[in-house]
Order: C-alpha cells, then sequence, then structure tokens
C-alpha cells in the first residue's frame, strides 16, 4: 500500500529526514518509535502533504501512485488520512457540517452520489456508534474549546466517518489519560481492517498495549535503525532510547 | 513562501459583472449649478416646494464645498472627487408603458445578472421596482399591493401622485444639512424608491429594488423613504451590482425610513457594486446615508446587510429610537477583498424609556483589503432603563489586510445597560492544511469558515436573500486561500 524509498526531507531549511525506508502493506499496522526530534511527526506531516515540508530527494508510491505529486486534499480523497498531534481549531464551524463538507467532497472524487444533510446525519450515526463516541461532539464548533482530550478523540471520530486507507495517527496518545486511551485505543482496534493499514506514530510504548503493531521502527536522527515486532517497543519501553543511541554511536564509529 | 502565494492567488479574482450596456442616455454635461438643479427638476415635472427643497439642499452643499467641509474623519483613503466633472442627470430616452416595451438590452443585462424580470414576477413573492441608472424603468406588483392600499413605486411617481406625502416625511429623517454627502444627494437625487405601507397592513411580499449604475461618469444619487403606518410592517429588500468601469463613480444615496406606533420596518441590503480591479482601480464610491426614526411607541426598525462590492464603503444604517420601548437592529456583514476599504458602522440614538437595540458587525478583510466597524450607541439622558448589546467581529485572510473596530458609547442615564463584545481571527495556514487533510479544498474550507463566521448575521435576511449573500461571499472570496 505505501512504499517509501529512500525520504530526505527538510523543513526551514534544515534536514530532518535523512534517507526513510519502509514499506507497508494492507491489512498491517507499523508503530514508528524514538526520541523527540527525530523526525517522526515530519515523517507524518510529509505524508499528509504539509507546505511547511521539503521534499529533498526520494520517492513515495501510495497504492502505486506518486503520492508526493498530489495535493493535499487529493492524498486526503485517495484515502490518507493524518490524525494530528495538535488537532486545529476552527471557530464558528460545526463538526457535523466540516464532516459533511469532507465526505462529500470525498465521495465526489470516488463517483458516488453526495449525501444530503439527512443521509449523512444517518451515516453519521452508525460510524459514531462503531467507535462509541459521544453523539455531542457532532454538534459542537470544531475543536473550538476541546479539552486535549476531547480533541484527539474528535480525530479518531473523524478517522472512523472519513474511512481512510491509510491512516497515520501522530502521537494520538499524548495528553489522554488512561480511559480516554483506552477509548481511542478501542476505537482504532474496531477499524482495524484487513483491508487499511495504520502508521502510529508515538514517543511512549503505551498505546501500543491496546494497539498491536504488526511492525515497530525505531527512528533516531531521522534514519530508521532499527525494526522489528511488537515485543521491540517492550523493548524500548524497558530499556529506553538510550541503547539504540548507543547503537547507532558504534555503528557510525 | 508558497502559503502567502496561495493566498493570493485565492484573493484575485476579478468582478464577475463587468461588462456596459449600451443604451442611449439623456444626459446632461458635466457639472453641478443652480441651473442643474432646475433642470433636473424641471426634467422631473415636480412641484414647486421639490426644487425649492433641492435649492436649499444645493446652496448648503455649495457652502460645505467651498469650505471644503467633505467628511474626512472614515478610515479611508482615496483622491479628491472633482464634482463638477460630475453628470447629474441620465435616464433612458424612451418613455416605457410595460414590460414588453423595455428595451431588450437592459432585460439580456438583467439575464446576465440573474435579475430576470419576468421570471421575478412570476416568482414566489417579490414585487421589482428596477432603477436602471436614475429613472425607474419597470415597477411590477404595484396594482395587487395597491389594493391593500400600499402605495410602492419610484420616487418621481409618489411625487406626483402624493405630494403630501412627500411633503411631510421628506428629509424628516435625514435633513439635507445632515452631512455633505445627504446635502448633495438632496440637491441632484433623480429617482429613487417609495413605499407607504398604511394603519394596520402587513406587507405580504418581499419589497425590492435593484439598483444599476450605467452610463459612464454619471453619478448615482437614489433617495427612498419608507413610510410605515401604525401597526404596519413591511420587509424591503435593497440589492446591486455595476458593470466594469475604470473611473471611479460616486453613489451618494439617501435612505429614511419611518415607523409609527407598533410598526415594523425590516431593511435588507445586498450591495455588490463594481469594487474596482485587483490593483485597486475603479470600482465604486459608496457613500451612503441611512437612517430610520422609530418614531411610535414600540416600533421596530431592523438593517440589515450584506456589503461585498464598492472601491469604498462609507456607510451606517442608524436608528433614532424616539418612541418608548422601540427598539433598532443592525446586521452587518462586510467583506473586503484586493483594495477595497469599507468603513461601515450604526448609529443606536436612544431617546425613548425602554428602547433597545442590538448591534451585530462581521468584518471580513482579504487581499489589501480595509475594514473599518464605526459605531455609536448613544442613551440620553431620558431614555431610561435604555440598552443596548453590540458584537463586533473581524476576520482576516492573509497577513496584508486589516481590520478596525471604532464603538464609541456616550450613555448619560445610569438606568442604561451596555454590552459589548469583539474579537479578531484570522485563517491561518494550519487551518487550511487541516481542512485539505479532510478532503475539502482551500475554497470549501475559506468558505466553510466565512459562512460559520456570518450564521448570525445570515438568519436575518429573507430566505432567498441569505442564499443569494451566501453565494456572493463565496463568489467575492474565490481567490482569496489556496
Amino acid at each position: 500500500m505505501l512504499e517509501i524509498k529512500n525520504l530526505h526531507v527538510a523543513v526551514d531549511g534544515k534536514k530532518i529526514l535523512h534517507g526513510i525506508n519502509l514499506s507497508v502493506q494492507t491489512g498491517e499496522v507499523h508503530a514508528i518509535m524514538g526520541p523527540n526530534g527525530s523526525g517522526k511527526s515530519t515523517l507524518a506531516q510529509v505524508l499528509a502533504g504539509h507546505p511547511s515540508y521539503e521534499v529533498l530527494e526520494g520517492e513515495v508510491l501510495y497504492e502505486g501512485k506518486n503520492l508526493l505529486e498530489m495535493i493535499p486534499e487529493v492524498r486526503a480523497r485517495e484515502g490518507v488520512f493524518l490524525a494530528f498531534q495538535y488537532p486545529v481549531e476552527i471557530p464558528g464551524v460545526m463538526n457535523f457540517h466540516f464532516l459533511k463538507a469532507a465526505v462529500n467532497e470525498i465521495r465526489q472524487h470516488r463517483g458516488l452520489e453526495e449525501l444530503d444533510a439527512m443521509e449523512f446525519s444517518r451515516f453519521l450515526d452508525e460510524k459514531i456508534q462503531l467507535v462509541e463516541m459521544d453523539p455531542t461532539l457532532m454538534n459542537r464548533r470544531l475543536n473550538e474549546g476541546f479539552s486535549g482530550g476531547e480533541k484527539k478523540r474528535n480525530e479518531i471520530l473523524q478517522m472512523a466517518v472519513l474511512d481512510p486507507k491509510l491512516a497515520i495517527l501522530d502521537e494520538t496518545d499524548s495528553g489522554l489519560d488512561i480511559d480516554a486511551l483506552k477509548t481511542v485505543a478501542a476505537a482504532v482496534n474496531k477499524l482495524r481492517r484487513p483491508d487499511n493499514a495504520m502508521l502510529i506514530v508515538t514517543h511512549y510504548q503505551r498505546l501500543l498495549n491496546y494497539i498491536t503493531p504488526d511492525f515497530v521502527h525505531v527512528l533516531f536522527n531521522g534514519r530508521i535503525v532499527k525494526s522489528g515486532g511488537k515485543e521491540l517497543a517492550h523493548e524500548l519501553e524497558a530499556k529506553g532510547y538510550d541503547w539504540i543511541k548507543e547503537e547507532v554511536g558504534a555503528a557510525s564509529a | 513562501m508558497a502559503k502567502a502565494k496561495e493566498i493570493q492567488e485565492l484573493t484575485d479574482r476579478e468582478y464577475q459583472y463587468g461588462f456596459v450596456s449600451d443604451i442611449e442616455s439623456d444626459s446632461i454635461p458635466p457639472g453641478l449649478n443652480e441651473d442643474v438643479i432646475r433642470f433636473i427638476s424641471e426634467k422631473k415635472n415636480e412641484p414647486s416646494f421639490m426644487l425649492e427643497w433641492r435649492l436649499q439642499a444645493y446652496r448648503h452643499w455649495a457652502k460645505l464645498a467651498a469650505a471644503d467641509a467633505e467628511p474626512k474623519w472614515a478610515n479611508i483613503h482615496y483622491d479628491l472627487i472633482d464634482y463638477q466633472a460630475i453628470r447629474y442627470y441620465s435616464s433612458p430616452k424612451k418613455k416605457l408603458g410595460s414590460l414588453a416595451e423595455v428595451d431588450p438590452e437592459l432585460l439580456a443585462m438583467y439575464e446576465k445578472l440573474g435579475v430576470p424580470l419576468q421570471e421575478r414576477e412570476i416568482l414566489a413573492g417579490v414585487a421589482v421596482d428596477a432603477v436602471f441608472d436614475s429613472v425607474s424603468v419597470a415597477t411590477t406588483f404595484k396594482d395587487k399591493l395597491a389594493e391593500m392600499g400600499i402605495i410602492f413605486g419610484s420616487f418621481s411617481e409618489a411625487v406626483q401622485n402624493h405630494p403630501d406625502l412627500i411633503k411631510k416625511y421628506l428629509g424628516s429623517v435625514v435633513p439635507y444639512t445632515d452631512n455633505f454627502f445627504a446635502a448633495l444627494n438632496a440637491a441632484v437625487f433623480s429617482d429613487g424608491s417609495f413605499c407607504y405601507v398604511p394603519k394596520g397592513v402587513r406587507c405580504p411580499m418581499e419589497l425590492s429594488t435593484y439598483f444599476r449604475i450605467n452610463a459612464a461618469e454619471t453619478g448615482q444619487f437614489e433617495r427612498t423613504l419608507i413610510i410605515a403606518e401604525e401597526g404596519s410592517y413591511v420587509s424591503y429588500l435593497e440589492g446591486c451590482t455595476a458593470p466594469m468601469r475604470d473611473e471611479n463613480q460616486l453613489h451618494a444615496a439617501v435612505v429614511e425610513l419611518i415607523a409609527l406606533d407598533n410598526a415594523e420596518i425590516k431593511y435588507s441590503t445586498i450591495q455588490n457594486w463594481y469594487p474596482g480591479d485587483k490593483k485597486g482601480r475603479g470600482g465604486i464610491y459608496n457613500f451612503v446615508t441611512k437612517r430610520g426614526k422609530c418614531a411610535g411607541r414600540g416600533s421596530k426598525i431592523s438593517w440589515t446587510q450584506v456589503e461585498t462590492g464598492s472601491a469604498i464603503t462609507w456607510k451606517y444604517p442608524s436608528c433614532i429610537l424616539v418612541g418608548d420601548d422601540s427598539i433598532g437592529e443592525f446586521y452587518s456583514v462586510a467583506l473586503t477583498n484586493n483594495y477595497q476599504q469599507a468603513d461601515t458602522g450604526t448609529k443606536m440614538i436612544h431617546i425613548g424609556k425602554n428602547t433597545r437595540s442590538t448591534i451585530i458587525s462581521k468584518g471580513i478583510s482579504a487581499g489589501h483589503g480595509n475594514n473599518t466597524y464605526r459605531g455609536l450607541v448613544q442613551i440620553q439622558p431620558q431614555a431610561n432603563n435604555a440598552r443596548n448589546y453590540s458584537q463586533c467581529d473581524s476576520l482576516l485572510l492573509g497577513d496584508k489586510c486589516g481590520a478596525h473596530t471604532f464603538p464609541y458609547i456616550d450613555v448619560r442615564n445610569n438606568t442604561g445597560v451596555m454590552e459589548h463584545e469583539a474579537s479578531t481571527s484570522k485563517i491561518s495556514e494550519d487551518q487550511l492544511f487541516y481542512c485539505k487533510q479532510r478532503g475539502i479544498s482551500a475554497e470549501s474550507a475559506v468558505n466553510l469558515i466565512v459562512s460559520g463566521f456570518c450564521k448570525e448575521v445570515f438568519k436575518k435576511l429573507p430566505m432567498e436573500f441569505a442564499v443569494e449573500a451566501q453565494k456572493l461571499l463565496n463568489v467575492s472570496l474565490e481567490g482569496s486561500v489556496g
């Protein structure tokens, strides 16, 4: 589904990613872990097409197509979803209207009929029930005055509604208390299917206690320095990131 | 940066209604003097009291002009207007009795504007009094209204048929001494609309006038007078667009509303005159005096405006709350894009007891636009228990535009209650990226945000106007973000 080859990325002239290689197949969940400043969020943002990130080198294929050539809204309509680390507030716009606009632009892109307000309302109810979230979130202004936890839950609710093929979760666990973390993880697990894939970017292992990844990759200084199965996450939790740094240091010495 | 460029591209958008239709005009040469006033009055076959009034207004204006008393306090900038270079009268040559006789070119123009008169006639309950240049060309639904005793038509007709009403009310809310542009209008106004709703009558349809400026170098000076007798109700809609022009055109209209005991007047405007091109060349100067007098107890006047056009807007639809328990309202959306400037707001003058007023102002600035809210809430000594609520919100798109707020509050009675809220926000790149990441294009994102921002005002508009206003905002902002 996703094929990242030798990806080099800079932001504001500063090089952050130094040749990322990663392959994600349909049905897989990959976790990207790493210490602060290793380039995790940069990877998430560049896949979503944030204009501040400049691709210097490399290639990203999404379903065989050149992802980097697509403008951000086309990526979204093609099924790439980013759950933001810092969801943006959009005052005055109701969550309901926002999602209706999003769903209809995506449907239009895929050659489907647009949903009217009634149809969308029914469609939305199903999705809300699926992820067992508070339906009153829909009648509030988008992220305006939301608590940190509400914002993160709302991201996952949007993910449920937009039903992406590739979901990128950027530090979705940060700022969540344990109950909220469980709610979010349960929702993500319900959305996990053999016909989609997820990339979970996280600093801590705790989210991975609830969402079991198929693969874990450690990102350090803009490179993936170690890959493994879910047990790698436990190892990181137990030993911290220092031993990775040492390993990398030894290898490059 | 790429981002700033994106914003700019979306802001760059040419006026969609720019074209000039070719209808012969019966004009007088440019310039202004007493002879011109006499020419206009004679051309319109006016009774002598009208000529006298115009001449007094002209003399007052000439004094102001000589003293260089054109108002300069507004937050707008433009080159001095040469009032001697303006042509003060023009009208379509042919006299028209019915729609069938209307110049096909004019009808074609209305088609282009999406205002097909014939269809409007058939369409649900909207009577249309079309002002083309300075003379009303066609008035519809008049007979129907006449059966109920409602007089609705051109100002000129009213001068001929109801001189007593004109004499009684003309200048009673906006005297020619009010300001420079009001004096000019009183002297040279060529036509406009008149509406009289008799006691206890509820006007069954929205009354609507489409204004249009056409002949080159012809200032447009309309005058509207609406009188709602005791216990009556009327909703009046005014909407405008204008063809593409390079030179600036002055527009100085006056609107006077009078609501007697328990009467209600709802006045809605969509203003979409030519705003000038992307570089700020051309465009209409819209210097308008609009004021309503809640003369009677329990009367209500409500102004709703959506201002998207004109190079410069200078406009303060106001309410003088004379009657006890009377209510004044002002709901406004003003948008400035490219190099447009708007200095607009309202005055709520509380004179009667228990008077209430509400002000909701939404300013949107894009491109190099400059948007100013200027308002006065005054509670006079005898106005016990007066209340005002004001809310002024500004929304900025891009980093080259400006928003300013000048709320003046003058309370001289300590039983008054005043509330004022204000906010300024900006559509950020992060918001746009967030929307795009959900599959929403930048343009749709801006429309979503803007419509959320304006909702409170739009819901005050009559249904069909609200849809039109939303569309107009979208069109006006197309090209403002990428």
